[in-house]
């Protein structure tokens, strides 16, 4: 069965006939040609796939769209404001953190959620918040770093 | 890409559009708040519902209230929302703790605490791929006829594998359960049957709508739990202590273990042990060692089962420890709550 | 040079990818979306061992939206596998299935779902044969043979090896230690779950993108197995989302969809589920090790015996160069007067082990390290003494005819043992210090207010304990996977007009950032900012060969084929520079993007009005670099395994507790000095370094792919543990340069050596921490409670492997040990000018 639906991706709205068992993950990759939102397990398993649904970090693997009709989807194709990178996609260039790069999309949008919320976190925080997404590469060293880096800018940019 | 199979989903805005929608299908429908269980058993075929009632537009189930009887969680409150609800954290320590050591944050952004009352038994016979089921010959409880855990078995040993199950018994918390033919408020414990499959002692129509916690009144709680990695896992044993104090000198307690049984275990004769006692360190130890009795763990999680059994009894000693002021004794300190 | 007169060399800067993979741009083989592309699947064997008795296809081909099933009657019947000696791999399953996983059929479908559907539709029929899932099961069944082919029943290959008298070098030890370990096997989990897509075009050419580190490889595999000339395919290998081994072997998923291409006339997608990549595999060998070896009452070693079994799966794969490579490399580390290895890898009904991220070492490494470590106690000496006393001495050979160049694991034993504090922390933690009076528990909060409590503070369960162990790894195989003089990287470089600089190299960048390099070396000889270098990698059709992202390779010998290729570009350009400015072009050099005489300035040339001279002059500007290794093979059978242009160092201390009531050991710190030759990029030199403790970490304490009743025990991402951010440590790196003179302006490897010392560092914090040997990972809480209660039942507190297989090893090839003699000429190699 398939149905109409209407998402509000990176603040555009997606028409999209689809049917009613196709995951976010797969409409965004599949329908929309946002390829930006990478996948490890499609189990809830592996974090690979968090988008922001409302701001918070969510597995679009076990989301469905129409679940999500009516809320604001952000994936990585919507981090930045434009062409100006934000700070964390700044952070994770300059200092390394992305190595292969599959699970970076993930991290990314679980890092500025947490930096929403919480502009100045301490290194516990950034590893509890980003404890639900694998990365094989690069022992999260790099990427604490540049949460960190990215969250101290951030902080001198409002002050 | 491991996909769903295909259904048909009804968005009912009521509870009552709910169970009835539920009633009608009967056992080709299924219930699904946050997707995190129902959706990765539905893409290994282990759910195969021809009807998905989905809860998530029903607002009645969302939401935290205090009264003056005690507190009412919505079913569909998130496990984020009451992991770091401050008043339930002061309150009901352990269930805070328990919340938020589900799974990862994403999936705490998504399931609820319905959802991880309700949450499927799960063995690793069973957590699998159709192909791989098929590949071994498939267990009980789906399309095969034996259990593989036990084979001599004519039940199925999956294993009860919520957080706040065993918590919310501890507290002694009531559920308020909504059929198609009205609503009935029951206590936690009752919700529970001892068989992996037939799992949970509610009609396929009944919703879990409120989880419903009397006040917080001298008791004090801890919750720990036992797995592998600090994130992602389910918990291969859950150690729930509530003690009702008075002074220094235990009134009630409830000792519940998590997963080392198809339900959450009560240790009742180490509760016994507690009541009109303080809390010492012979008294930890001696109620720990009974508290261990029920804890019959099977081959069928992460970790070997006699090493389940055997850090039961250690968990134990250490909530009662925590809960006596006994120092935190070693564990992780953001296990104790 | 020296450090001080490089430009890019050393400086932090960002991959130059980084900025397409932080948003969302990189496109992975899965990300490609061709028109009227087709979804194939692979119908997988669901027996561990049988004969198939036949297939049945009808009820899948009759499916709405099947364009194509394919089985072994639909291709060729050509074996394939990664090594010329062992081609025993099917695309698709002919007559009998190996393990559970085994490949049979293909469906092309409209779509992913459809072509799942049409594979459950596929009627097997199978005629089950005994399911060998162990070494010890694999040798005691003679009869029941997975291959026909081998050393023996069952045994994949048998080598024995001896340098020098071992025997009695053992007779005149003061301490001789017998020991035995079990390494278990893992997996590579990379992020991205291989995927490939294929197109056969109507004039007969095919390409294939795939998520793979060797794409010549799968480009010789392609045109054997397809029977299609390798002038009409062309691989590309896409941006990989995570290697470590598991995507350089070429696959049956890669070769089935070109066969559907070719059928359908469409571009055919094929992605692995998670769990089809357990199957695929190629992971970190199960081996069992015995190891004997002598010691001076100081701690010298007088020799080593070895023994392994590796149990290798269903399949070769590179399965006779790991059996090596538990034996070869460890006499890169200390010194080894004599020494002898005996290997033997046995098959098994499990998929194919292979090389995973130190391929063959990390297992050894592990059982030496530990040894080490017990025979400095029972000599009363310090362990991290004892090794920085038998360290190797550089530009020597080691027993068995290895040239070693520079060695820097004195400086990183020393700068890890002060960082780390080890001597201070070794007395105060551990099981002699917790029976003095002083308390041991919690090493960071110290003493904590507990004046008021009423009742006396139990001695915490958590045992602080500190480890030490160190080890070597090869920069890239000294000889390749096929036997040929051609090189083993190349390279070209192109100057266009406008001042922009194109390399072009096989090479793929798998995360490790091979791409970046590339850049960086080119942009320091041409005096460009790596922004002005584009990469075009890993392209068969326009890149020349490089051999593949293994070995931790790419460094060395594309960096050396890059710095060969730009540097002839430099000199070309600098003749015409040099006419235009009169001057010598040897007072010419290229730096902030201009070539001119340092004196005077302002009279040199933009580069790319160098470059329009030198195209004016030369034509075209495109030069080659190519580059081999140093042609020094043992002049032995089986001396082409080790050799290596040169080798990195690394000294790991890991500090830990464990927690005596429950066994579960926290990671505080790891500290890891790191002998890089020299660094290209601090960046991603730590990187690397991370990545490998990451990796480390999860192989000591928690990852271990295993199987029951014939199946993977837990093919998913859930129950495979992987850590997460709260299981890693804090990571404190220190890189040590040597300027190694084999290395691209003195690099050695990164990517793989940090992660073998790092497994018995925290074996040996263990035993620090508990007094405990857990001779065996992974090392898990159940194991140390078991080791904890062999102790209170009065017996040895060892938990490990009980026996070994009955099994007779080759006579032994018998060769004098080169031991300390000099090393062969440095700087000598093929295609030098």
């Amino acid at each position: 069965m398939k149905v109409r639906i209407a998402l509000t991706v990176n603040d555009e709205v997606h028409e999209a006939l689809v049917p009613v068992h196709k995951t976010l993950l797969e409409v965004l990759r599949e329908d929309l040609a946002l390829t930006g939102t990478k996948h490890g397990c499609e189990l809830g398993e592996c974090g690979t796939c968090t988008v922001l649904v409302d701001g918070q970090p969510v597995l679009s693997c076990l989301a469905l769209p129409l679940e999500t009709e009516g809320r604001r989807i952000t994936t990585i194709e919507g981090l930045a404001d434009g062409a100006r990178l934000h700070p964390l996609q700044q952070a994770f260039a300059e200092l390394g953190a992305a190595q292969c790069g599959y699970c970076t999309p993930g991290i990314l949008l679980t890092a500025a959620a947490l930096l929403s919320e919480r502009p100045s976190p301490t290194r516990q925080e950034v590893k509890e918040a980003l404890a639900g997404n694998l990365c094989r590469c690069t022992g999260y060293t790099k990427i604490l770093d540049a949460v960190e880096l990215a969250a101290l800018r951030m902080e001198r940019a409002r002050t | 890409m491991i996909r769903l199979p295909s259904f048909t989903y009804l968005a009912p805005r009521t509870l009552a559009e709910a169970a009835t929608a539920m009633a009608e299908h009967g056992r080709d429908a299924m219930l699904v708040a946050g997707g995190t269980d129902l959706y990765p058993n539905m893409k290994r075929r282990q759910f195969e519902p021809k009807v998905v009632v989905g809860l998530r537009g029903i607002r009645e189930l969302r939401g935290v209230r205090v009264e003056s009887g005690g507190w009412t969680i919505g079913a569909g409150t998130t496990l984020s929302e009451v992991s770091t609800h401050p008043a339930i954290a002061r309150d009901f320590p352990a269930l805070a703790t328990a919340a938020g050591l589900v799974s990862s944050p994403q999936l705490r952004n998504m399931g609820t605490i319905g959802g991880n009352v309700c949450v499927d038994t799960r063995c690793n016979y069973y957590n699998q791929s159709y192909e791989w089921r098929k590949a071994i010959g498939f267990c009980m409880k789906k399309d095969g006829d034996i259990c593989l855990v036990a084979p001599g078995s004519s039940r199925c040993w999956a294993v009860s594998s919520s957080d706040t199950a065993p918590v919310l018994w501890a507290l002694g918390a009531r559920l308020r359960v909504v059929g198609a033919g009205g609503e009935r408020i029951v206590p936690i414990a009752a919700l529970y049957r001892d068989d992996g499959i037939e799992y949970l002692a509610k009609r396929p129509d009944e919703i879990v709508a409120d989880v419903l916690l009397p006040p917080a009144d001298g008791w004090r709680s801890a919750y720990l739990k036992l797995r592998r990695r600090g994130s992602f896992d389910f918990p291969v044993l859950g150690v729930a202590v509530a003690a009702r104090m008075n002074g220094d000198v235990v009134r009630e307690a409830r000792i519940v273990l998590g997963a080392v049984a198809s339900l959450p275990r009560p240790a009742e004769r180490a509760a016994a042990e507690l009541v009109g006692q303080r809390i010492t360190r012979d008294l930890v130890t001696r109620v720990a060692d009974l508290a261990a009795g029920p804890s019959k763990p099977l081959d069928n999680t992460d970790f070997t089962h006699p090493y389940r059994k055997r850090v039961t009894r250690v968990f134990v000693a250490r909530a009662l420890a925590a809960i006596g002021g006994l120092g935190d004794g070693g564990p992780a300190s953001e296990e104790v709550a | 040079m020296t450090k001080n007169d490089f430009a890019v060399v050393g400086q932090p800067l960002p991959k130059v990818d980084a900025w397409a993979k932080v948003v969302g741009e990189t496109r992975y083989a899965d990300d490609l979306f061709l028109p009227r592309m087709a979804y194939a699947k692979l119908l997988r064997s669901s027996h561990a061992h049988a004969r198939i008795r036949s297939i049945d296809t009808a009820r899948a081909r009759a499916l709405p939206g099947v364009y194509a099933v394919v089985t072994a009657a639909d291709l060729p019947p050509v074996k394939f596998g990664i090594l010329p000696v062992s081609q025993d791999e099917e695309a698709l399953c002919a007559d009998k299935v190996r393990m559970v996983g085994d490949p049979l059929a293909a469906v092309a479908a409209v779509d992913e779902e459809t072509a799942d559907l049409a594979c459950r539709l596929i009627d097997v029929t199978y005629e089950p044969l005994p399911a060998l899932m162990s070494i010890f099961d694999a040798l005691a069944h003679p009869e029941v043979r997975i291959h026909e082919y081998g050393d023996g029943p069952n045994v994949h290959k048998n080598v024995a090896l001896q340098f020098g008298d071992v025997d009695a070098a053992l007779v005149g030890a003061d301490l001789v230690r017998e020991d035995v370990f079990f390494f278990e096997g893992n997996t590579h989990l990379p992020m991205e779950q291989h995927a490939a897509v294929a197109h056969w075009t109507s004039d007969g050419k095919l390409t294939l993108w795939s998520s793979t580190q060797t794409p010549h490889y799968v480009h010789r595999v392609l045109a054997k197995v397809l029977a299609t000339p390798a002038a009409h395919i062309r691989v590309i290998a896409t941006p990989v989302g995570g290697g470590f081994g598991g995507k350089t072997d070429p696959f049956s998923h890669e070769i089935v969809a070109c066969q559907l291409s070719k059928l359908t006339g469409r571009p055919v997608k094929i992605a692995l589920t998670r769990e089809e990549v357990f199957y695929t595999h190629r992971g970190r060998h199960p081996v069992l090790m015995w190891i004997k070896t002598g010691f001076t009452k100081r701690g010298d070693i007088t020799g080593c015996h070895l023994r392994t079994w590796l149990d290798g799966g269903a399949y070769g794969s590179y399965g006779v160069a790991s059996t090596f490579y538990t034996g070869v490399i460890n006499p890169v580390t200390y010194k080894i007067p004599v020494y002898k290895f005996e290997g033997a890898r046995i098959f098994t009904n499990k998929p194919a082990c292979g090389p995973k991220r130190g391929h063959g070492t990390p297992q050894p490494r592990f059982a030496l390290e530990c040894q080490l470590d017990k025979a400095a106690e029972q000599l009363g000496l310090d362990p991290a003494d004892l090794r920085r006393r038998i360290v190797v001495e550089p530009y020597t050979k080691t027993a068995n005819h290895l040239t070693v160049t520079t060695i820097g694991l004195g400086e990183c034993i020393d700068k890890v043992v002060e960082a780390s504090g080890w001597r201070a922390k070794r007395t105060r933690y551990g099981v002699t210090a917790a029976m003095g009076s002083q308390p041991t528990g919690g090493s960071r909060e110290g003493g904590a207010g507990c004046t008021h409590l009423v009742q006396p503070e139990p001695p915490s369960p958590k045992k602080p304990g500190i480890g030490i162990a160190c080890s070597a790894y090869m920069t890239g195989a000294g000889t390749a996977i096929y036997w040929n003089d051609m090189p083993h990287s190349g390279v070209i470089v192109r100057a266009d007009r406008s001042g922009g600089v194109a390399i072009l190299c096989g090479a793929t960048d798998i995360g490790q950032g091979s791409d970046s390099v590339l850049a960086y070396l080119t942009a320091e000889v041409l005096g460009l900012e790596p922004v002005d270098v584009q990469v075009f990698p890993a392209d068969t059709s326009l890149t020349p060969v490089d051999l593949g992202s293994y070995s931790s390779r790419v460094t060395l010998m594309c960096g050396m084929a890059a710095i060969q290729a730009a540097g002839r570009l430099r000199d070309a350009i600098f003749k015409a520079v040099a006419r235009k400015l009169e001057v010598d072009p040897a007072a010419l050099v290229a730096r902030e993007r201009k070539i001119g005489v340092p004196d005077d300035w302002d009279k040199a040339v933009s580069f790319a009005r160098a470059v329009e001279l030198g195209e004016a002059m030369h034509g075209v500007l495109a030069f080659p670099g190519s580059y081999a290794p140093p042609k020094r093979a043992g002049k032995y059978k089986g001396g082409g395994v080790g050799p290596s242009p040169c080798y990195s160092y690394s000294a790991c201390v890991v500090e830990l507790t464990v927690d005596e009531e429950t066994g579960t050991v926290d990671l505080r710190d790891v500290w890891i000095a790191h002998d890089i030759g020299r660094t290209l990029n601090p960046l991603l030199a730590e990187g690397q370094v991370e990545g490998s403790i990451y990796m480390g970490i999860g192989e000591a304490l928690m990852e271990e792919q295993v199987f029951r009743k014939g199946l993977h025990k837990q093919p998913s991402m859930l129950e495979y543990k992987s850590p997460t951010t709260l299981e890693t440590p804090e990571i404190h790196t220190i890189l040590v340069e040597t300027d190694d003179p084999e290395g691209p302006f003195g690099a050695k490897e990164v990517g793989q050596g940090p992660l073998l010392p790092v497994i018995p560092a925290i074996a040996n914090a263990i035993h620090h921490a508990l007094g405990i040997r857990i001779d065996e990972v992974p090392i898990t809480p159940d194991k140390i409670l078991k080791a904890l209660e062999l102790r209170r039942r009065g017996k040895p507190p060892r938990v490990g492997p009980e026996r070994l297989p009955l099994f007779t090893f080759k006579d032994p090839l018998v060769v004098e040990s080169a031991f300390g003699q000099p090393a062969d000429a440095i700087g000598v190699r093929p295609f030098q000018s």
